[in-house]
């Protein structure tokens, strides 16, 4: 093992263990917070491997994190299924949500590539409130506590919550992590750099985008049917155009194309958000602000800043 | 009503809608072509155009019409001239790099938005028309004693309405004129065909930028003051128009100035017609798609001309 995967592996290591054992010392309140800051993580996850290690903006994320959780809900409210079966069917309907929209959208680039994926969530969100009757629309539906019990494991408690969304950011980060370093990996970093060279390089890059596109639709969609699950709540308001816009804040705070830069940016936002609409409803003016501000001054975010200033080995 | 009087009606109504959705998209049409960036915050400054028609018509009292003439004039030049800071402030340090663009202007929807929600609040307001008089209108049936006109009850519209059509028109000739004849036009168009170019000849392009983009900010915000007295002026206004303007955009053939207007007018009246028929979610689910479907299948718009 080389010194720089020992230090890669300590860091990030450190940080799932340092998220352990916050568990016994967080008060409820913070404690709740970071366990949802985990699953929305773990969203931003998914949507960095496509955006920031592919270079592909996709607007129309939501898309598939609402098709996780409806896969999931809808699952449980009307086939009467239990969660673990439930999540499997939230995965299932990301994966071929994710592949779908690929197939279409990839077949356009930039400006095109974003529009369309807009517009394909918007079609999805209208969906969601046009079938109201099964989905509730806009006011939602609860998971009711009995439907909640994995293998005996009640996830209405805190302490299960927490260690759930830790469970699952775990993997998350640690799929992360081993695919941006696989080989795999390093091809959609360079067809984020140039992807005329990468063709030429003999490399199929049409494939290597189609599959970056199902890697993060179908973690979104996990992390959208895990969030469902752990807070027992879907509704339409998961599948518009703000939780399509939310993961690239995130991203673009945290640091696109690095590990560890959704977690950060997931962190500060929620905490800039949570602060901020004590003092005002009008809470989404932070976004604005920050969305401008970081496209003008700061495009590498912060995991960014940390690798171009101080660790130039992060991933 | 019969199902002939009905149609005569949506299309009325259409019309309107497709009067006010052109000076929209002409506005968002013009800073595609010559900027070739896409403005997401287009739908907000036609929100901020009825907002500043409201406060205003408020603040002059008197009769509404000389309340409504100066929003008319205020409205569209106080939206230009933010669009234009906009412009200066943040996409000309972003050097109009298409993809930052887009998210740099999705920041500044949702600045304007909230910014709206904090000093405007969530009401929403009417502005009153300057005149309103019903007209009826009557329709030709076949009856017993042959062909005879009738008045359908129901079958109207306001002079106001009408009114709205002609100056739609109006101004559209107007920025057909200023594209083809004048020397402004010129200008943009050269700036338009080739950006380095232009600058080699001379042409102030980042003031050309500034210029369109207030332009097309103002266009909207027209548009906005002219429908303000049959909608209402509310901050979350800014997402229909948006999003069939740029339905518009894309039909009509990405920056084309005639598509545009034709492709607004296709939409309008159909717009019209079919909320007659279907539901209007069902109706945007199709419109959504439609516009992705084109984009992925016909990027060059439906009556565009395919580039390169």
């Amino acid at each position: 093992m080389s010194p720089e995967t020992r230090r890669i592996l300590a860091l990030h290591g450190g940080l799932l263990l340092l998220l352990l054992g916050l568990q016994f010392v967080l008060p409820a309140y913070h404690h709740g917070n970071l366990a949802r800051i985990m699953v929305l993580a773990s969203y931003a996850i998914g949507y960095n491997i496509l955006f920031g290690y592919t270079g592909l903006l996709s607007l129309g994320h939501a898309l598939f994190f609402a098709a996780g959780m409806y896969g999931m809900a809808l699952t449980i409210q009307y086939a009467g299924f239990s969660p673990a079966p439930a999540l499997l069917a939230g995965l299932l309907a990301g994966l071929v949500v994710s592949a779908g929209l690929a197939m279409l959208a990839l077949r356009t680039t930039g400006v095109a590539f974003m529009i369309v994926t807009l517009m394909f969530a918007q079609a999805g969100y209208l969906s969601i409130l046009y079938f109201g009757e099964y989905t509730r629309g806009d006011e939602g539906f609860v998971i009711q506590t009995a439907r909640r019990m994995l293998w005996g494991i009640d996830l209405s408690d805190p302490t299960n919550r927490y260690l759930a969304a830790l469970l699952l950011f775990s993997v998350c980060l640690a799929l992360s992590l081993w695919l941006v370093r696989a080989p795999f990996g390093r091809v959609l970093v360079a067809i984020r750099e140039n992807e005329e060279r990468v063709q030429m390089l003999g490399y199929d890059t049409h494939a290597h985008k189609l599959g970056a596109m199902i890697v993060s639709g179908t973690i979104s969609a996990l992390a959208g049917a895990v969030y469902g699950l752990l807070f027992g709540y879907a509704g339409a308001s998961f599948a518009s155009v703000q939780y399509s816009i939310f993961p690239l804040l995130w991203v673009l705070l945290g640091g696109a194309g690095t590990v560890l830069g959704p977690f950060l940016g997931t962190l500060f936002m929620f905490y800039l958000i949570d602060l901020s609409s004590g003092l005002t409803t009008a809470y989404m003016l932070i976004a604005g602000v920050a969305l401008v501000v970081l496209t003008l001054f700061a495009p590498q975010g912060l995991a960014g800043e940390l690798r171009r200033r101080l660790w130039g080995w992060l991933p | 009503m019969e199902l002939g009087p009905y149609i005569l009606l949506a299309s009325l109504e259409g019309a309107v809608t497709a009067a006010v959705l052109a000076l929209t998209a002409v506005g968002l049409a013009l800073v595609f072509g010559v900027m070739r960036v896409v403005n997401i915050a287009h739908g907000e400054f036609f929100m901020l155009g009825a907002v500043i028609a409201w406060w205003v018509a408020q603040t002059v009292g008197g009769h509404p019409a000389i309340g409504f003439a100066a929003a008319l004039v205020i409205a569209p030049l106080a939206v230009g001239g933010i669009a234009a800071a906009a412009d200066m402030t943040i996409l000309k340090r972003l050097n109009y790099d298409p993809e930052r663009t887009i998210v740099a202007t999705i920041g500044l929807l949702y600045i304007l938005q909230q910014l709206t929600l904090m000093t405007y609040g969530p009401e929403a307001r009417p502005v009153e028309a300057p005149f309103n008089q019903r007209i009826a209108l009557p329709w030709i049936e076949h009856g017993e004693s042959g062909w005879q006109v009738i008045w359908p009850w129901g079958l109207g519209t306001t002079s106001y309405k009408l009114a709205v059509i002609g100056a739609a028109c109006v101004v559209l000739a107007g920025v057909w004129l200023m594209m083809a004849r004048s020397r402004l036009g010129l200008v943009m168009r050269a700036t338009q065909a080739d950006r380095d170019m232009a600058l080699a000849f001379g042409i102030p392009v980042e003031r050309v930028y500034a210029l369109v983009f207030g332009m097309g900010a103002a266009l909207a915000a027209l548009a906005a003051v002219l429908i303000v007295p049959i909608q209402q002026a509310h901050y979350l206004m800014g997402a229909d128009p948006l999003l069939l303007s740029f339905i518009v955009v894309i039909i009509g053939g990405l920056g084309s100035l005639p598509g545009t207007v034709l492709a607004a007018v296709l939409i309008g009246l159909s717009d019209g017609i079919i909320s007659v028929f279907f539901s209007p979610t069902l109706a945007k689910i199709i419109a959504t798609l439609l516009v992705g479907l084109v984009l992925v299948f016909r990027p060059e718009g439906l009556f565009g001309t395919r580039r390169r």
